[in-house]
C-alpha cells in the first residue's frame, strides 16, 4: 500500500474511516442492467442512502465461472436487457455528481479484456469507480492490469480463498490494492445458511501477513453473518446474492425499496 | 488459402519448451484464467504429471493399460477406395486413416481419461467430474471410473442430452451420474461452466478431468501429452508402412484434443503439413457456426486464453454444429499459438458437407465415421485436387459413429 498522500487510494481511506466509526464496511454487491440499468442507478442511490460504505457494482458476462445460480441469473438477466460493459460505465458517469461512496466494478477477465485494459479503465476511472474485482484473473495474470489500472487511481483487488497455501496468501495479500477479497467459502457465489469456521482462522491469518484491510464475500446471507465477520476481526463484509435475491423477487417497481430495507438491515450488524 | 508448408518457422518456437512456456502459455494464448480457489489445484495438478511421467510405474502402467484395456496401438489403415475415390488421370494423394474409432469406447478420448485417471488416484482423489459435449469424453470418463471404482459426475448439456441419448445411457449403465444442464445454450460451453464450478466447489476431494486441449494451464498440456500417442504410434506406423514421415495430417477440431494427440509429434517436422477442420455449421457466413478459428477473435474462455466466437461486447457467442462434439465457441490455446505462427493450417466445413462425408466413407471404407471425424474427411474433397501423386495423408479417424445414427437419419430424411 502507498502512504504518498496523493497516491492514497479512496478505498483504503475509506476502510480506515469506517474503522475510526468503529464499524466493519457494508459492501453489498448487484448486477448492473437487472432488471434494467436506470433501475440499477437509483438501486445504487438507494444503497448509498441506506448506508453501505463501499458498493460492488457487477457487469454481466455470459459465462460467470465463479458464480452460483442466482448471480448467473442475474447476469443472464442483465445481458437480455441490453446491458455491455460501456453501458454501465456510462450509466455510473451519469450518476458521479450523486454517488459520493467507492464504487467496486465486479468483471470477468473477457469483458475486459475485449474493450482493452487502458480503455476499461480509462473509462472506469471517468465514471468515478475506484477498484476493480476480476474472480477469474488470479495474482499470475493480474501485474499487468493491475498497473495499468492504479496509473488511473483504480484500485484492482485481488482474491484469497480458503485453498490458498500461507506464502501464496502473502503474495497476494501484499501485491492487492484497496483492500484483500477473502473468498468465505470454497465454492462459488451463493447464501450459506452458514459460515465455515475456518474464516475466523483466515481473517486472522490475513491480518498477520499485511495491514491491507480484509473483506469478506461469498456465502454471506444476513446480519448475523456480517457479525460473525466483525467478530472475527474483518474490515468489510460483502453480501452479493442474498442482495441479488431480493432485488429479483421484488414486485416490479418495489427494486429498489427492497434493496434498500435490506441493506438497512445489514448495516445495524456492522 | 496457399500451401505454407515451405515457410520456415523459427525452430525455437517450435520446441516443446516453448509449448507452453514456464507460464503456461503458448505465445500469447493459454495462462490461467481462474477463480483462485483453483490454482492450487492446478499447481498440484501440474506437478503430479511432472513426477508421473518421471515415473517408471506409471508410464508402465498408462501402457499396459492402453494395450490390454484401450485396444492400442491402433491401426494405421490404407484407406484403398478413398484413396481411389480421389485418383485423377494423373494420380492423386494416398489416404491413410489412424483408427482411433477401434480404441474401447469408440473413439480417442479415452487416452486421456485413463491417464488422467490413473493421475487422481496418484494424487488420493476419489471423485471425478468431467464435462461432455458428444458424450464420447463422458463415457470414457465414466469407463475408466467403473474400471477404477471412482465416485463419476458428467455434466452434458440439457440439448446435447438429446442429441445423444445413447452415450447418457451408457454413462448411467457404467455407473456414472450424468447432470443435465440447462443454463445458457446448454450444450457443451455450459457443461464446461458448470464442470469448473463443481471443481471450485468439492475442489479438496475431487480431480477434473477436463476432455479437451482446453482450459487453464496445465489442462492443454495434459490433455495433449496423453493423446499424443496418436502421433508417435502413426510416426512409427508411417516408416513401416511408407518408409518416411506423412505430408499431410488432417483432424477435425472443436477444443482440438485429437488433432493436438496427432500433431504434437509431428509439430517439429516442418515438412508435415498439419490441417485442422472445423466446423462452419449452417456456414461461417451465417450466425450458426462453430468455426472457432478461422472466424474468432482472442479473448478468454474457460479458463485460457485462445481464439474465441465473442459478440462485440466480449460476451461469448453460441456455437452451432450438427456435430455436438464441434459445437464449442472456443479451441484449444496451443491451437491458436499454431495458427499464428503459420505452422498449421485451419479451414472449415459445413454441417452438409461433414454429412456428405460421413455416407461417402461409409460406404467406400466400410467405416462409419462419428459426425465429428466426418469434417476432417469432408475437407478432402477441397485438398485431394490439389496434391500430387505419392502425397501421403494421415486423417485422424477420431471416432465412430454409432452415437450419431439417430442424428444422420434424422437429417436424411429417414424414419427409423
Amino acid at each position: 500500500m502507498k502512504t504518498e498522500y496523493s497516491d492514497k487510494s479512496t478505498l483504503s481511506s475509506c476502510f480506515e474511516s469506517v474503522r475510526a466509526q468503529g464499524r466493519i464496511a457494508l459492501m453489498p454487491f448487484f448486477m448492473a442492467g437487472d432488471p434494467d440499468l436506470s433501475t440499477s442507478a437509483k438501486i445504487l442511490l438507494s444503497l448509498q442512502e441506506s448506508g453501505a460504505d463501499i458498493i460492488e457494482l457487477g457487469i454481466p458476462y455470459s459465462d460467470p465461472l465463479a458464480d452460483g445460480p442466482v448471480i448467473q441469473a442475474s447476469a443472464a438477466r442483465a445481458l437480455k436487457s441490453g446491458t455491455t460493459p460501456s453501458s454501465v460505465l456510462e450509466m455510473l458517469n451519469n450518476l458521479r455528481e450523486k454517488i459520493t461512496i467507492p464504487i467496486v466494478l465486479f468483471t470477468y477477465s473477457n469483458p475486459l479484456l475485449h474493450l482493452g485494459m487502458e480503455r476499461f479503465c480509462d473509462e472506469a476511472a471517468r465514471a468515478g469507480a475506484s477498484g476493480l474485482v476480476v474472480p477469474d484473473l488470479p495474482l499470475e495474470e493480474a501485474e499487468k492490469l493491475s498497473s495499468i489500472a492504479s496509473k488511473r487511481h483504480l484500485d484492482l483487488v485481488l482474491l484469497v480463498a480458503p485453498t490458498t497455501p500461507l506464502q501464496r496468501m502473502q503474495r497476494i495479500t501484499e501485491n492487492s490494492r484497496g483492500f484483500t477479497y477473502l473468498v468465505s467459502v470454497t465454492g462459488v457465489t451463493g447464501e450459506r445458511a452458514q459460515m465455515e469456521a475456518r474464516v475466523g482462522s483466515l481473517v486472522e491469518q490475513l491480518k498477520r501477513l499485511s495491514p491491507n484491510p480484509i473483506a469478506v464475500g461469498f456465502g454471506i446471507s444476513g446480519p448475523e453473518q456480517v457479525s460473525q465477520v466483525r467478530s472475527w476481526g474483518g474490515d468489510g463484509a460483502i453480501v452479493g446474492s442474498a442482495l441479488v435475491k431480493r432485488i429479483a423477487s421484488a414486485s416490479p417497481g418495489r427494486e429498489v425499496e427492497e434493496a434498500g430495507r435490506f441493506c438497512k438491515e445489514l448495516v445495524k450488524s456492522t | 488459402m496457399a500451401s505454407i508448408g515451405f515457410q520456415k518457422i523459427n525452430e525455437e518456437d517450435l520446441a516443446i519448451r516453448a509449448r507452453p512456456n514456464s507460464l503456461g502459455r503458448y505465445g500469447i494464448y493459454g495462462g490461467q484464467y481462474v477463480p483462485e480457489t483453483l490454482m492450487p489445484a492446478l499447481a498440484e495438478l501440474e506437478e503430479a504429471a511432472v513426477e508421473a511421467w518421471k515415473d517408471h510405474s506409471f508410464v508402465d502402467e498408462l501402457n499396459r493399460l492402453l494395450h490390454s484395456y484401450v485396444g492400442r496401438a491402433t491401426p494405421l489403415y490404407e484407406a484403398e477406395r478413398l484413396t481411389e475415390h480421389y485418383r485423377r488421370a494423373d494420380g492423386g494423394p494416398r489416404i491413410w486413416l489412424k483408427r482411433e474409432d477401434l480404441n474401447h469406447t469408440g473413439a480417442h478420448k479415452i487416452n486421456n481419461a485413463l491417464g488422467q485417471a490413473l493421475l487422481a488416484l496418484r494424487m488420493g482423489k476419489t471423485r471425478i467430474i468431467a464435462e461432455t459435449g458428444a458424450g464420447q469424453h463422458g463415457v470414457a470418463t465414466a469407463t475408466v471410473c467403473a474400471r477404477f471404482g471412482l465416485e463419476c459426475v458428467v455434466y452434458m448439456g440439457e440439448e446435447d442430452m438429446k442429441r445423444q441419448a445413447l452415450n447418457v445411457f451408457r454413462m448411467r449403465l457404467l455407473g456414472a451420474k450424468v447432470q443435465p444442464v440447462t443454463a445458457g445454450t446448454a450444450t457443451l460451453k455450459d457443461a464446461t461452466s458448470e464442470a469448473i464450478r463443481d471443481w471450485v466447489t468439492n475442489v479438496e476431494s475431487t480431480h477434473y478431468i477436463l476432455g479437451s486441449v482446453a482450459g487453464p494451464h496445465p489442462y492443454p498440456m495434459l490433455v495433449r501429452d496423453f493423446h499424443a500417442v496418436i502421433g508417435a504410434e502413426a510416426k512409427k506406423q508411417c516408416h513401416e508402412a511408407f518408409g518416411r514421415l506423412p505430408d499431410v495430417l488432417i483432424a477435425c477440431v472443436g477444443g482440438g484434443s485429437n488433432a493436438m494427440g496427432l500433431f504434437h509429434p509431428f509439430v517439429e517436422e516442418q515438412s508435415v503439413r498439419m490441417i485442422g477442420v472445423e466446423a462452419a455449421g449452417e456456414g461461417v457466413g451465417t450466425s450458426r457456426h462453430a468455426a472457432t478459428i478461422t472466424e474468432g477473435s482472442v479473448g478468454v474462455l474457460h479458463g485460457a486464453m485462445s481464439l474465441l466466437l465473442q459478440d462485440d461486447e466480449g460476451q461469448v457467442q453460441e456455437a452451432h454444429s450438427i456435430s455436438a462434439g464441434l459445437d464449442y465457441p472456443g479451441v484449444g490455446p496451443e491451437h491458436s499459438y499454431l495458427r499464428d505462427l503459420g505452422r498449421a493450417e485451419y479451414f472449415s466445413v459445413t454441417d452438409d458437407d461433414a454429412l456428405t462425408a460421413l455416407q461417402l466413407v461409409s460406404q467406400l471404407e466400410g467405416i462409419i465415421p462419428a459426425l465429428e471425424t466426418a469434417h476432417a474427411f469432408a475437407w478432402l474433397e477441397e485438398l485431394c485436387p490439389t496434391l500430387s501423386q505419392g502425397t501421403e495423408i494421415v486423417i485422424n479417424c477420431s471416432g465412430r459413429g454409432d452415437k450419431d445414427v439417430n442424428t444422420v437419419a434424422q437429417r436424411i430424411g429417414v424414419h427409423l
